[in-house]
């Protein structure tokens, strides 16, 4: 195997923070593909500059997405990285792992593979980092008959992914790890094969925390609420107190819509005027827990800012019902699909389209009536739309 | 092992099966408590525990990873796993790596194996966990920054924000090595940014072969570009580009790498949570500082710099981006020492809601 000398990516071994300089070391003891990409990183650092081509397409057979093409631009000098495939393995639900289901895929890695991953990708997905393309028919066929898949990639729906949820937090209101598996088995074609405008992305969240981005990064944003009362143990506020915790200050004055009041060591919530951010329950875990129905919101929309700028998700069912077997959600999402798919110009996500198209529009197609929590605030401007149906009284 | 052959691979291939389900991959604690969890604490910033209605406890380590691991390291994290946590493991949606057990004596124990093997605890509560990041140079085609070497750096710098220091509120440091931001990395209380300054070069035989010029024409945000037809190809103008590559997406022979000019930005304030003041985007600090790899100590400095002066300036649970909400940002830029330029003044999207409507406004 090839020597490469690498002086300043050695720079990045040193330090407290674990080294990827290392990592790639590691794998190189025994990947030729490793050692070349050790090689050209190298040579990135020296020139400033990357040597990857643009995309390529590659796949399994079947199969529109979860592999992603990519070649050296230099596989004269550098043949380990002349193809060096993203292989996408859709992560269990929560990312739990069982080590000795890990190790299959581990194994399985480094006879086809680099030996190099991300665990996980920014979708979620275990990646596998750096496959030849003729390894791939054979290593998804090992995958596969293991029990594993693909995740998604292109113009489809992305692998959807959630935070812990019930799992290990006290804090979830539904469940996030159901959910995600529930949609990513019912919407395995989807997943598997690009047929949309662009790509799609579920992310859901137990709680207004959002320990998932959801709100940031995902076309259809689920993330967990309740409608009843904030339950308070007056017990546990005093031991918080007692702990050195300034109730008033941290607690009480923080609040957003200064629903709460504080005397006599007693902590009072006006639940009517709760807007359920999350502020107080994360700072007293103990001693507050939301309680009655428990359901989710829906939000869509979001993006980064690739092309006219980013979008955060927007409420458009402010409460649902969020239980097995999900078919009032789905249902909705079937809608939301449909009417995207019809209005969306290629490379154009369901943000972007419901701005050019109209709330309205939106909401129309999907038989979602209009409510303030949609809204900060009602518009400023004269100049509103009326339609046939309006003029005659019925709305 | 071997590899398949193309008819065994056949034989054996399965299709839309999904990802195992969850429910196997459940240490028993949490399986037996799934959604009967009473409340957690942080006992250290690489610890927490978990307590369920049953009385039952799960001890958390969290521990640092770079992301890019290699199937070695992976290993020695399930060789752990087996020794102190019955054989499970789990991974955050920061890439951070979490032991689980139910016995405390372990916590100490799980720490030490960790950091013997590379991967020091740290990342839970009022400090700096894991920063997000894209593939950079490492891995992708579009990249004008390295991901990996940056976050090392930087989390290098901050390590004891990682580990043993807190600050105000908890502070989420992101990288996205081009304005793709596959990391979706806009909303981090301070997230670096790659950008590109300089207007693409166009390879005209090249774009009359491999691109359709209606789509290149359309991907341009500006519309600076137009069709070329005594080239066959396309021009852009370059009063208009403001460099976001979206062209070069579509149409790779028009190159906007340039390693003399492309360098990062840094953007901060941004957040996900609902918690007090809602979710936000991340907001120009410092629109340019050069490549300097493989350390770029102007950008550690400058992330240092902010860093510090949120944790002075900032009160208990107050987020980088609620502290400059509340000191304003003409304060910001004074405390922070920061210039402010023109750079920094919106003129795309969003503009006619950022440019201030007030007489009243701090020196």
């Amino acid at each position: 195997m090839k020597k490469y000398e690498t002086p300043l990516l050695d720079e990045l071994e040193k330090g407290p923070w674990p080294s990827f300089v290392k990592e790639i070391k590691k794998a190189a003891k025994k990947s030729e593909m490793a050692n070349d990409e050790l090689g050209q990183l190298e040579k990135s650092y020296r020139d400033r500059r990357g040597y990857w081509k643009h995309g390529g397409i590659v796949g399994v057979l079947g199969y529109g997405g979860g592999v992603i093409g990519r070649y050296s631009s230099l596989p004269t000098e550098f043949p380990g990285v002349a193809h060096f495939h993203t292989v996408r393995i859709n992560q269990p639900s929560g990312m739990f792992y069982k080590t000795d289901d890990l190790r299959t895929i581990l194994d399985l890695w480094d006879e086809y593979g680099s030996g190099l991953t991300n665990m996980h990708g920014s979708t979620g997905d275990m990646v596998l980092l750096g496959c030849r393309t003729e390894a791939l028919e054979p290593l998804f066929a090992e995958v596969t008959s293991r029990g594993w898949d693909l995740g998604g990639s292109g113009s489809a729906l992305r692998t959807p992914a959630c935070c812990v949820g019930k799992a290990r937090c006290e804090w979830a209101n539904i469940d996030t790890m159901d959910l995600c598996n529930h949609l990513t088995q019912m919407y395995q074609d989807y997943l598997h094969r690009p047929a949309w405008p662009y790509k799609f992305k579920f992310k859901i969240a137990g709680c207004a925390v959002d320990c998932v981005a959801s709100i940031a990064r995902a076309d259809c944003s689920v993330i967990g609420t309740w409608k009843g009362k904030i339950a308070v143990d007056q017990a546990a506020v005093k031991n918080y107190a007692k702990g050195g915790m300034d109730v008033q200050a941290e607690i009480v004055d923080m609040c957003p819509t200064g629903c709460m009041s504080y005397s006599g060591g007693e902590l009072k919530i006006d639940d009517a005027n709760c807007s359920r951010c999350m502020h107080c329950i994360s700072k007293m875990t103990k001693a507050l827990k939301a309680t009655g129905e428990k359901g989710a919101s829906i939000l869509i929309g979001s993006k980064a800012p690739i092309v006219v700028g980013s979008l955060l998700s927007w409420v458009i069912v402010p409460f649902i019902k969020m239980e097995p077997p999900y078919t009032e959600f789905t249902e909705l999402v079937d809608k939301i699909w449909e009417w995207w798919d019809d209005n969306a110009k290629p490379r154009e996500r369901i943000g972007e389209v419901i701005e050019v198209k109209g709330m309205r529009s939106f909401l129309e197609a999907i038989g979602v009536e209009p409510q303030a929590q949609q809204v900060y605030e009602p518009r400023k401007d004269p100049f509103f739309f009326w339609k046939e149906e309006d003029l005659n009284g019925n709305k | 092992m071997a590899w398949l052959t193309e008819q065994e691979a056949k034989a054996k291939r399965k299709t839309d099966i999904g990802p195992p389900h969850y429910s196997k991959m459940l240490p028993p604690v949490i399986a037996k408590n799934y959604g009967k969890w009473k409340y957690h604490e942080v006992m250290t910033p690489g610890s927490m525990v978990h307590v369920a209605d049953s009385g039952d406890k799960v001890y958390t380590v969290r521990v640092a990873s770079p992301r890019l691991l290699s199937t070695e390291s992976i290993r020695a994290m399930l060789d752990i796993a087996d020794k102190y946590c019955d054989g499970y493991i789990r991974w955050t949606t920061r890439n951070n790596v979490e032991f689980m057990t139910t016995k405390e004596e372990n916590v100490a124990q799980i720490k030490k194996a960790a950091q013997d093997a590379g991967f020091p605890a740290g990342g839970i509560g009022s400090g700096i966990s894991n920063m997000v990041h894209t593939q950079g140079w490492v891995h992708c085609h579009s990249a004008c920054t390295d991901a990996s070497g940056l976050v090392k750096a930087i989390m290098d710098e901050v390590f004891p924000y990682f580990n043993e220091k807190t600050l105000p509120a908890k502070t989420r440091l992101a990288l996205a090595c081009c304005v793709n931001m596959c990391g979706a990395v806009h909303c981090s209380d301070i997230a670096v940014v790659a950008i590109h300054r300089k207007v693409p070069v166009i390879d005209h035989d090249l774009v009359k072969n491999m691109c359709e010029i209606p789509t290149t024409i359309s991907a341009c945000p500006t519309r600076a570009i137009s069709p070329d037809p005594a080239k066959k190809s396309i021009k852009i103008n370059a009063d208009k580009c403001m460099y976001c590559g979206n062209c070069f997406t579509v149409c790779p022979p028009i190159n906007i790498h340039n390693p003399e000019q492309d360098g990062v930005a840094i953007v901060v304030g941004g957040k996900i949570g609902s918690l007090r003041k809602g979710p936000s985007f991340s907001k120009l600090a410092i629109p340019y500082i050069k490549n300097n790899p493989p350390r770029w100590p102007e950008v550690v400095e400058a992330v240092k710099n902010i860093l510090d002066t949120y944790a002075k300036g900032a009160k208990k649970h107050e987020r980088l981006g609620e502290w400059i909400d509340r000191i304003g940002w003409e304060a910001f830029f004074r405390e922070t020492g920061i210039p402010f330029t023109y750079q920094h003044i919106d003129d795309f999207t969003f503009a006619r809601d950022t440019f201030r409507t007030s007489a009243a406004f701090k020196w």
